[in-house]
């Protein structure tokens, strides 16, 4: 037996071991559930470099939190102040018992240093480390106190449901609440005692009364204890889990697994990574525009975690990647919504019995355009493209014109995977059978589609990409008018798909473009996004007029989009013009 | 004797300006544009007895000829207010006019179809409004965008009413039985040409429109498709292609034809909705409100406040004149109390 034992320490070890039970359990569990094809990858990556960058990227993301960082200064320094503050107060301490002891070297040495290690030059420059783990615990315990108001206040955001399984993160939260605060407490008293403080818990124990911490000095140790063993036991029930989960989870990214269609192993780590930090449900237009609450990712995550999925929750989403792009630890919020929306199950595919029938047109020489369902409801934009292509004497196959079929994405969006997977067995045949070596498409869905969905052989261009080309090889004179227009990036093609630059460069060409408030990755959703099946009208509308009131804020001449959703939404709701870039493009073309 | 303001002069306003003249009250009428029946000056025949609707804008005009009306055409009027007991009725000039009650008259406007792009108006030359049509008729000159007789036209019914999408949930009322009418017409004038009504229901509920469809089947060979089309492109040789399903057979239906015409729905007019708002009578897709739709149909929350004609819902010209006629009476009668109270 070690002669730094005490009978205190045994909350600890018995937390600590069950900790490590539990998560070996959990995740050996999940990782049997990848599937083979998540498996052979992870095999086959493992052993490579990767590992480095996904060192760096814990440092920065699990330790400094970089990105909440980003968004929200004092929540950023919340959660850094104690995940990086109480590593060191780990990595500190053992270095600490590592230079004063020799052989006998228990692993909870460090965590109870000060009561054990009494001399406060127990060697050289032991000063020095007093003061520097109390300025550690002084970091911590700021961020502990801003936890704690920011709890007070985050209940008017309505983020605590009830709920059986939110009793371990109850336990967690206090009991992680009072760790620093105890373990401050204990260190105090015995540098009541010994003299063998920094100068907080120096500070502190000079002002408590010799006797007073004799009596109190073991029981502060040992709620210490309690506190730490409580903690390491509901951890991962709790969404505490999130602490490991999300280390091991930029180690799988970087080995290069995502998700797939069905719920696997990855979702797991995906779920229990999810901190329920909250920065998902305030720029959710659900909750911004409509006040809709329960339904945003952090709280499909939850049920979906504590396997109490609800349906109407997993297809009330508009899908617009709001959540995404601010999401901190990056889970692929849409993949897994989903996952939870397959309707796999339901057999209709006899309705696509008639797509056998199709027939593909030989294009050799020429480019596909495929306009796209929501196009062929304005026919201005079809109309517009091909002028441009007339113009710039660019032959093409317009392939759904006529007799065609969807891209697939708007049923993929809704779960039924096989059915939008015979769409696309379908237009890749057609497509490779006609021999045209480019696809063009006016619509940021059929586009997000073709591009990461298909594994076409030929390149796949967004109409703004395919003008901005045409403009800046000099095909296609255009001139400057004297309009002045603002952007609305589309959900698909900008958060999706990351086209930014291209529609921005044409407009800067023709036009005045005007900045607007939300740019980019903080585009407001137009709210009629195909992804939603729940919401009514006029709730789209709330959506939309909320993008919309942002657009017209600087009283543009022009609305200008991407997308033929975007513009019908927005023309039914604005005397405003709105028009699509490539109907302005054949405004301003030179003839 | 009192002065009773009435806003816009078309056949609501002028019918209760007449009747309030006989009754020696002095109204001063407002029209906006330069011409008083702005809505009825292209329209070729009336509904239901194909009377020349230049017939009913002379008759009406003449009675405008009263010592007691003063009509301000080209004076859009902008806002109006309680004032004491008075009303003020404010121009877009600045201009103001005290009178003692005030009647609103200030219309319908048309559906604009570019809402609805899918259609293809202001995109496509061949996709035309009703009253683009109604306008072709009455100068004998239907025409396709090649300038050629057609040989097929198209109706499209509900265009902006009965739709979600486009926001107005209500029927206009007046656009099922106008496309009978015009369809009709176009084969008066145009014997050979093949005429298509898509309709959801047709709606027939006034007197003689029972007939009107009956005849326009059998004696001028109307055909007649139940279903919404969809979608509307341009053929190579510049006619419009429609897609639609036909919901009685329940099949999918492709057409080209060398006319569409969209029969654009009734809304609120753009000074009704203005005027509602700030009058605090606005009520339901931004027509003006009455107190109670069987008692009070012409009188508003607000005292010597009356409103009449399509500015309250969308209505066919004999429902407007008579509830012209009721307005008068109510504002006969308020003045009348007023004039006892003030001796
Ligand atoms: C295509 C079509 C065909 C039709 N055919 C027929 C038919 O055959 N038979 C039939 O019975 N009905 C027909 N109608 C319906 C008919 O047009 C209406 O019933 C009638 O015009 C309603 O009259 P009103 O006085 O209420 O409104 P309006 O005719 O709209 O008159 C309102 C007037 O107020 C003026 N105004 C508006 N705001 C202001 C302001 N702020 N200040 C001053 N003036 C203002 C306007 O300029 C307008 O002149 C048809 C309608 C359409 C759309
Ligand atoms: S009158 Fe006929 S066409 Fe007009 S909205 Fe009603 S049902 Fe539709």
């Amino acid at each position: 037996m070690s002669n730094y034992f005490s009978p205190f320490v045994l909350p600890f070890l018995f937390g600590v071991i069950a900790l490590i039970v539990i998560c070996l359990i959990k995740y050996i569990r999940w990782y049997k559930q990848f599937d083979r094809l998540q498996k052979t990858i992870l095999l086959k990556n493992i052993f490579s470099l990767r590992f480095l960058s996904a060192i760096w990227e814990t440092v920065m993301e699990a330790l400094f939190h970089r990105k909440i960082f980003k968004r929200n200064f004092l929540l950023g320094y919340m959660h850094a102040s104690i995940a990086l503050g109480w590593f060191l107060l780990i990595v500190v301490g053992a270095i600490e018992s590592e230079l004063a002891l020799e052989t006998d070297k228990p692993f909870w040495i460090g965590i109870f240093y000060r009561y054990f290690i009494h001399d406060p030059q127990a060697f050289p420059n032991a000063h020095f480390f007093a003061h520097l783990m109390d300025f550690i615990l002084l970091i911590v315990l700021s961020g502990v106190i801003l936890a704690y108001v920011k709890s007070v206040f985050s209940r008017f955001f309505g983020m605590k449901k009830t709920s059986k399984h939110v009793v371990f993160d109850r336990f967690a939260k206090f009991s992680l609440w009072l760790i620093f605060p105890l373990r401050l407490i204990s260190e105090s008293f015995t540098a009541a005692l010994y003299n063998n403080g920094g100068f907080l818990t120096q500070g502190l124990g000079d002002l408590i009364n010799y006797s007073v911490a004799d009596i109190l000095e073991i029981p502060a140790w040992t709620l210490y204890s309690f506190a730490l063993g409580t903690f390491f036991v509901a951890m991962p029930f709790s969404r505490y889990m999130h602490i490991f989960t999300e280390v091991i989870l930029i180690f799988l990214r970087k080995w290069g697994l995502s998700e797939n269609e069905n719920v696997s192993g990855f979702t797991m780590y995906e779920l229990s990574a999810c901190s329920r930090c909250g920065i998902c449900i305030d720029n959710c237009p659900l909750y911004k525009d409509l006040k809709l609450q329960g339904v945003q990712s952090i709280y499909f995550l939850r049920d979906l975690r504590y396997k109490r999925p609800k349906e109407e929750i997993a297809d009330n989403c508009l899908m617009c990647m709001r959540c995404m792009a601010e999401c901190p630890v990056g889970l692929d919020l849409m993949t897994i919504r989903r996952q939870l929306r397959n309707k796999k199950e339901l057999d209709t595919n006899d309705n696509y019995k008639y797509i056998d029938n199709l027939q593909s047109f030989n294009s050799i020489g020429r480019v596909i355009y495929f306009a796209g369902c929501m196009s062929h409801l304005t026919p201005g934009i079809i109309d517009a493209m091909l002028t441009i292509f007339d113009k710039v004497d660019q032959k093409y196959w317009f392939m759904d014109k006529d007799k065609t079929i969807c891209c697939g994405r708007p049923l993929m969006q809704q779960g039924f995977t096989i059915q939008a997977s015979e769409l696309r067995r379908k237009n890749t045949q057609l497509i490779k059978q006609s021999g045209a070596n480019m696809l063009i498409t006016s619509c940021p869905i059929c586009y997000q589609s073709f591009k990461k969905e298909y594994n076409l052989p030929i390149q796949v261009m967004h109409h703004t990409e395919y003008i901005h080309m045409l403009i800046k090889s000099g095909k296609l004179k255009v001139r400057k008018d004297d309009l002045k227009v603002v952007y609305h990036d589309p959900c698909e093609l900008g958060r999706a798909c990351g086209i930014y630059q291209q529609p921005r460069q044409i407009l800067k060409t023709i036009s005045t473009l005007l900045k607007t408030k939300n740019e980019k990755e903080n585009s407001l959703c137009c709210g009629y996004n195909l992804g939603n099946t729940v919401i009514e009208p006029e709730q789209q509308g709330e959506i939309r007029n909320a993008a919309l009131g942002s657009l017209i804020a600087k009283n543009p001449d022009v609305i200008a989009t991407a997308c033929p959703m975007c513009k019908k939404a927005f023309k039914r709701a604005t005397n405003c013009n709105v028009k699509d870039i490539a109907e302005l493009v054949k405004e301003n073309m030179i003839l | 004797m009192k002065k009773v303001a009435i806003i816009g002069a078309g056949p609501a306003g002028i019918e209760a300006a007449s009747i309030l003249a006989n009754q020696q009250v002095e109204v001063l009428l407002f029209e906006k544009s330069l011409n008083t029946l702005s809505n009825m000056l292209d329209k070729a025949y009336l509904f239901p007895d194909f009377s020349p609707a230049n017939d009913l804008v002379d008759k009406l005009n003449k009675k405008l000829l009263h010592q007691q009306i003063t009509l301000f055409t080209g004076t859009e009027i902008t806002d109006v207010k309680k004032d004491g007991k008075e009303w003020k009725v404010i121009d877009a000039k600045g201009m103001s006019y005290i009178v003692s009650a005030v009647l609103l008259t200030s219309g319908y406007s048309v559906f604009d179809a570019k809402r609805k792009e899918e259609l293809g108006y202001g995109i496509y030359n061949g996709v035309i409004t009703s009253i683009d049509l109604e306008k072709m008729i009455k100068y004998n000159q239907i025409e396709n965008s090649m300038g050629d007789k057609p040989k097929r036209i198209v109706f499209l019914q509900c265009v902006g009413s009965r739709d979600e999408k486009s926001g107005n949930n209500y029927c206009s009322k007046i656009c099922c039985v106008t496309a009978v009418k015009q369809a009709i017409e176009v084969k008066k004038l145009l014997p050979d040409t093949d005429v298509y009504i898509f309709y959801m229901d047709l709606r027939m509920w006034g007197q003689s429109f029972e007939e009107m469809y009956r005849e326009s089947q059998e004696k001028y060979d109307v055909s007649y498709v139940r279903g919404r089309i969809s979608e509307a492109a341009s053929t190579f040789d510049k006619k419009i292609q429609i897609k639609a399903e036909d919901t009685l057979l329940g099949v999918p239906l492709k057409m080209t034809t060398d006319l569409l015409v969209l029969m654009v729905g009734m809304e609120a007019s753009c000074g009704t909705k203005t005027l509602a708002e700030t009058l605090h009578i606005k009520g339901e897709y931004g027509f003006a409100k009455s107190l109670n739709c069987h008692l009070q149909d012409n009188e508003t929350t607000q005292q010597g406040l009356f409103i009449a004609g399509s500015c309250k819902r969308p209505m066919g010209i004999n429902e407007t004149l008579a509830d012209a006629r009721s307005a008068s009476v109510i504002i006969m009668d308020y003045i009348n109390a007023m004039q006892e109270n003030d001796k």
